[in-house]
């Protein structure tokens, strides 16, 4: 018996030390990859001592499966795009901040303060936004880029040799607004012609790499690609000639929130770091390193001056709409899934 | 017979016969924990009702496998036919984990070979070089033999530099670009169980066959390769079956354009479809024909065991 008692002991010793540790502060964070510089988590855990934890995601999905999964209890905070908060929020996964609570709350912006996919800002916070559209390499094709021609009906030059984004969402979205068709649609003609459209480009495209968009564009293996405005941004760095389009169909816009989790382990630490998100020069240090816009008021004099001018995120005056990627119901998704599964199979 | 250490040693495996339900025990735990468990789960979850986006309702049907084997259209309501798409995912799968077994067999045998006739001293060495790309993360790896194989990689500039070819050779993004990566990464499964067997080899029963006349490729295919056969098998299920599931070469080399079953069951959990269900049958699917596979090669050694 003797061993199993000191094992007994030994577990409880652990045990009180892990919620010492708890009490001085711990928090995890469940973030998209290469999204948030670590000088930003290290100035938080000198200001707070709470001591900080990330697991990155690729997709808003893929987020939500490992949440519902057995993820619910782990994590404090995760910043999901914007259909998906609605869509967390439909599924109970989100905690409501009480009025009062985020002592920052004022910083956003107006445009933001009461977004369709949560009303009032009860969950979530804004943390980045920014548009998904495409890229081309000048230097291969110089003609005009500001059409959605160029992935769904490219020019020679560029046939064989274009990237898309491995995320249906955002590819079905694009090819609606090729065809000047409604997300979600019912109409089963329209459909049909979104199938056939997919089908008909599959041979221009060479691959679907969504963590790679930029490399592939860096690299050469693809002459244009979907990808996301900062992202592009980043890869002009590396190549001056990647030019980011907005079409005049029109593109995609995208908000990434920051979302209380139900059964957060650490709530009060949650509360803590999103009040230090809504402080214009921590966001500000966000959108220096990812190059995306935030959605507060007050961080002009924190960004980088570059980031004004910055073409990827200035559209055109030609340039059309930007539309929110919409979550559909369960059986016009079902046939959205079908027509995914065509496209890859 | 070099078959004969399976059957040895009954003396020897009595010495813990008292002990020996409590010394299984962790080997069974674990094999019920991590083995069995989580195989049942997805049988069950394969027949139950799929909640939208991700999860189950406890609500048994047929659904899953009715998605895998018939297609009803678009819309879901045209009568019945055969699904063709994931049979097509299968048998690309399938085909592609082959020929990376086959070209796995053809490199893997003769290294297998040469280590093991290579005086004693030196054969951990050899053994020892073969395990080093293990060191290295097999997402690594990958990523590394993209950067290599690109066309305008390191590969296609050396070949252009010295006058071989004018184009670069496209192959990233091909069905040879997955194929070279499930070969590199799965090619140490095939060497070393076949060394195991070679190592074990009687090599005067070469020189026995030799001596009565038989040419060298008589002897190979007569006398080595029946006696190395365990170890033959025992390679290519290790290739075959980890490549038939593999997902990070399809995706990073073959560019994702298709799917593979590995990539067609991860969509379903992590993807937009969020069909739990049906990525827990198409896993069943692929766990019947694994086992069938396993099962056909089982009896055929039975049967050459068996024969005298």
């Amino acid at each position: 018996m003797k061993p199993i008692k000191r094992m007994t002991q030994t577990a409880m010793a652990l045990a009180l030390m892990a919620s010492g540790a708890a009490a001085e502060g711990d928090l995890v964070i469940y973030h998209w990859f290469e999204y948030i510089p670590q000088d930003l988590l290290d100035k938080f855990t000198a200001e707070t001592g709470i001591n900080v934890t990330m697991d990155t995601y690729d997709s808003n999905e893929s987020m939500l499966a490992a949440l519902k999964a057995g993820g619910m209890g782990t994590y404090d905070v995760a910043v999901p795009g914007d259909y998906m908060v609605k869509i967390m929020a439909g599924e109970g996964l989100l905690d409501t901040i009480a009025d009062g609570e985020l002592a920052n709350k004022g910083n956003i912006a107006p445009e933001w303060a009461d977004p369709s996919f949560d009303p009032g800002r009860k969950h979530s916070i804004p943390y980045q936004w920014g548009s998904t559209s495409f890229s081309v390499d000048s230097d291969v094709y110089s003609g005009d880029i500001n059409t959605t021609d160029i992935l769904f009906n490219p020019p020679a030059e560029l046939a064989g040799k274009i990237n898309m984004l491995d995320a249906q969402g955002e590819v079905l979205a694009t090819a609606a607004l090729h065809l000047g068709i409604p997300q979600c649609s019912t109409d089963r003609e329209q459909l049909k012609a979104l199938n056939d459209l997919l089908q008909a480009s599959k041979d221009n495209w060479v691959s679907f790499n969504s963590d790679t968009a930029k490399e592939v564009l860096v690299s050469g293996d693809a002459a244009a690609g979907m990808i996301w405005d900062g992202f592009s941004a980043k890869a002009r760095e590396e190549k001056a000639s990647i030019t980011y389009a907005f079409p005049t169909q029109g593109y995609v816009v995208w908000m990434d929130n920051v979302v209380l989790l139900n059964d957060a382990p650490n709530r009060d630490s949650a509360i803590k770091f999103m009040d230090f998100l809504l402080e214009p020069e921590n966001i500000a240090a966000v959108s220096n390193f990812a190059r995306y816009a935030d959605g507060l008021t007050g961080t002009a004099e924190f960004l980088d001056p570059a980031l004004a001018t910055l073409p990827e995120a200035n559209p055109h005056d030609g340039a059309g709409p930007g539309v929110f990627v919409e979550a559909c119901d369960e059986a016009t998704q079902a046939v959205y899934d079908q027509i995914w599964t065509n496209l890859k199979k | 017979m070099a078959g004969g250490a399976a059957t040895g040693g009954s003396a020897a495996a009595d010495t813990y016969k008292s002990a020996r339900h409590w010394l299984l025990l962790p080997s069974w735990l674990v094999l019920v924990l991590v083995v069995l468990a989580p195989v049942c789960m997805m049988l069950i979850y394969s027949f139950l009702t799929k909640e939208f986006r991700g999860g189950v309702i406890w609500e048994p049907t047929l659904a899953a496998y009715d998605q895998f084997f018939f297609d009803r259209g678009l819309f879901g309501d045209d009568p019945p036919k055969i699904e063709w798409t994931y049979i097509t995912i299968f048998w690309r799968s399938i085909w592609q984990a082959g020929l990376a077994t086959i070209l796995s067999l053809i490199i893997g045998f003769p290294t297998a070979y040469f280590i093991a006739t290579r005086p004693e001293r030196t054969r951990a060495l050899w053994v020892f070089l073969v395990t080093i790309p293990y060191w290295v993360n097999l997402l690594i790896r990958t990523v590394s033999m993209k950067f290599l194989l690109r066309d305008q990689g390191p590969m296609n500039d050396f070949l252009i530099s010295t006058g071989l070819i004018d184009d670069p050779l496209r192959i990233v993004n091909t069905n040879l670009a997955v194929q070279l990566g499930l070969f590199y990464s799965y090619l140490p499964f095939m060497v070393l169980p076949i060394y195991a067997s070679v190592e074990r080899y009687n090599f005067a029963m070469s020189e026995a066959a030799a001596d009565l006349y038989a040419t060298k490729w008589t002897t190979l295919r007569r006398i080595v390769l029946p006696a190395v056969k365990p170890g033959v098998i025992a390679g290519c299920i290790l290739v075959f079956v980890p490549s038939l599931g593999a997902f990070l070469a399809p995706d990073l080399l073959g560019g994702a354009k298709n799917f593979m079953i590995g990539s067609l069951i991860e969509e379903q959990f992590k993807g937009n479809a969020g069909n739990w269900p049906f990525g827990a049958a198409a896993a069943m699917v692929l766990l019947t024909m694994v086992l069938i596979l396993l099962m056909i090669f089982a009896r055929q050694q039975r049967r050459a065991e068996a024969s005298p």
